[in-house]
């Protein structure tokens, strides 16, 4: 299993990198939209979680840029709104796999990161 | 003038409320930073309970990270603090550089999200003006927000305040022209009730780079 995380916040993506790592989920991160399709490009991924707002590109929008270049991978979206219900609607009708409401649970995350590759 | 003053009630109450989202956007993301260094120390942890030894430069540098989240976050609340402070007085004796350097601070995050850097100028001398600071800010934002969207990505939005005979102006430049022109009917059309409110015009200069809200004194309250 690969990871790969997307989101602007560095201190974020690089301890949830290690963090994953440490329970021995390879992992891989990018703080921008350009930065996760360069990742793409030279590695596999089986999954990515992606904050739904990146500078300059959307979340979502960027989801279809990386399902371009890997066509298997599967994605989580993570946001700051208040609670899944507000970023459902929006989120289910580009065909998202989960989505999660920060701060994470990283015991969620993997959880949600397997039950989504075993779809 | 009631359609107008319903107008102006709405507007304050989205613009509001755009800023407490992303406010509150920003603080979870700390909490969020915060939350992962918190596990982070959970994991060493359980793993020195195991045996393996720490690495006591980690573990300074996660109490380094949280101090610096919680520095953010105190600035992030202080921010918002000043922003909430603006509505207490409906006119008062307003610092306009002032209040541009903390609209650029509440326009940051959308600043990032639209590739745009702001950037304001603090004026030689103090411009002070009699008008709402809350009703002005909103005004402001309407205009930065059409800037940013008019000047596209990677470009920059530079604010300035400017002392004159009636009172006091904010210059929004450095974006493309013809952008000033088309971003002044824009910001109007959005909200013509609030300018007149605030005995404020705007419009683009003789040069159309510009976009200029230019204030005269004693607004209409």
């Amino acid at each position: 299993m690969r990871v790969l995380l997307v989101d602007d916040e560095l201190e974020l993506v690089t301890t949830l990198a290690e963090r994953l790592e440490l329970r021995g989920i390879a992992t891989e991160w990018a703080i921008s939209a350009e930065e996760a399709l360069r990742r793409v490009e030279t590695s596999t991924f089986d999954i990515a979680v992606l904050d739904v707002k990146i500078p300059k590109v959307d979340g979502i929008k960027l989801k279809k840029r990386l399902q371009g270049k890997c066509p298997g991978m599967k994605f989580i979206f993570v946001t700051g709104h208040g609670s899944t219900r507000d970023f459902e609607t929006g989120a289910s009708e580009v065909g998202a796999d989960y989505y999660l409401v920060k701060p994470l649970s990283i015991e969620n995350l993997i959880a949600k990161i397997k039950e989504a590759l075993q779809r | 003038m009631a359609t107008g003053a319903n107008e102006i009630e709405f507007a304050g109450i989205q613009f509001f409320g755009k800023m407490s989202a992303s406010i509150s956007h920003e603080i979870k993301n700390v909490l969020a930073v915060i939350n992962e260094n918190a596990g982070l120390l959970e994991d060493i942890c359980f793993m020195a309970d195991g045996g393996k030894p720490v690495d006591i430069s980690r573990l300074k540098k996660i109490a380094v990270d949280v101090k610096d989240q919680v520095r953010r976050a105190d600035r992030i609340v202080t921010v918002m603090n000043r922003f909430a402070h603006s509505a207490d007085e409906p006119s008062t004796e307003t610092d306009l550089g002032e209040l541009t350097a903390l609209l650029r601070l509440l326009a940051m995050r959308f600043a990032a999200m639209h590739g745009v850097a702001i950037e304001t100028l603090a004026p030689p001398v103090p411009v002070r003006v009699t008008t709402s600071p809350f009703g002005l800010l909103n005004l402001l934002w309407i205009c930065l927000d059409c800037a940013m969207t008019a000047t596209g990505s990677g470009k920059m939005v530079e604010l300035v305040a400017e002392k004159t005979t009636e009172g006091g102006l904010v210059r929004f430049r450095k974006f493309e022209q013809p952008g000033a022109a088309s971003v002044a009917d824009i910001a109007l059309g959005k909200l013509s009730a609030l300018p007149r409110m605030l005995n404020a015009t705007v419009a683009a200069d003789s040069t159309k780079t510009e976009l200029v809200v230019r204030l005269h004194q004693s607004p209409q309250f």
